[in-house]
């Protein structure tokens, strides 16, 4: 990862935590101006990350290191500014977990009913791009990006 | 002081006339699916005649709920519980189609019209 995120967290392998980190994502999503469907499916993206990073890669064991960075495409709106220079949010989701061929994460088939295995296919879904990768030395890194679209007329743009 | 882990969503069970609905509460991902899991199996151990899962009080659903979910259906079919859905939020109807879900469910507007179908 080359650009310096404006925003950086560590948290624990530890399922407790996703709704922390899937607010904090789609509240600074909003402050970027994002839509609230948008804001939603950041939401969504992230969380299924996280569990995926926390089921498959940790084996569910609580206590292994997620990093979570947020870099704002295009950069962020001065105060008091009337421009939003933000084109899109990109987040990046690092761990230390076993690295794995990132040419073998797939979605499953969909007409296979069966529980599980939809997290990656939700993350395509509703993120513009997605890239897995490895890591330099250990774990795995996703790379999300979500670009924004100006909200339509009626939909409040005002930072919450 | 209460047990973080334990904290937040609930999920409560009644029986009504013609089967059990059971009422999640709160947000249902990783942290919460297992309980649900749990509470969706021991009231199809008792094989009603139909179960409920009224989704009102839920504001948002990951894939481990959905998971969850589609495995108690599974488990619904076999063993002939009619399992129905009912009373959806956005949000939650929308992970549902993003996983070309919802015509796999039975999907009522409310408990009753689930009860009754």
């Amino acid at each position: 990862m080359t650009e310096r995120p404006e925003i950086r967290i560590e948290m624990r392998s530890n399922p407790l935590y996703l709704s922390g980190a899937r607010e904090m994502v789609a509240a600074v999503a909003r402050r970027l101006l994002f839509t609230d469907e948008a804001c939603g499916q950041i939401a969504l993206a992230v969380d299924e990350a996280l569990c995926n990073v926390i089921r498959h890669g940790y084996g569910r064991e609580a206590d292994h290191p997620i990093w979570i960075s947020l870099i704002p495409v295009g950069g962020v709106a001065k105060p008091g500014a009337s421009e939003n220079p933000t084109q899109a949010l990109k987040i990046v989701i690092e761990d230390e977990a076993r690295q794995v061929d990132p040419a073998t994460i797939r979605s499953r088939k969909l007409e296979d009913v069966r529980p599980g295995g939809l997290g990656v296919h939700i993350i395509r879904a509703v993120m513009d791009e997605v890239t897995y990768e490895r890591r330099e030395g250990r774990g795995m890194r996703l790379i999300m990006i979500k670009k924004r679209v100006e909200p339509e007329e009626g939909h409040s743009g005002e930072p919450r | 002081m209460a047990n973080p882990g334990e904290a937040g969503p609930t999920i409560r069970t009644e029986r009504v006339e013609g089967g059990v609905v059971v009422r999640p509460s709160g947000d249902v991902d990783l942290n919460v699916s297992p309980s649900l899991r749990q509470a969706l199996k021991q009231v199809l151990q008792g094989r009603p005649e139909r179960l409920v899962v009224d989704l009102s009080g839920v504001p948002y659903m990951d894939s481990s709920g959905v998971a969850t979910l589609v495995e108690a259906m599974q488990i619904a079919r076999k063993s002939g519980t009619r399992m129905a859905l009912c009373s959806l939020q956005e949000r939650v109807r929308s992970i549902f189609e993003i996983a070309r879900l919802e015509t796999v469910f039975a999907i009522y507007a409310t408990p009753e019209e689930a009860l009754r179908a």
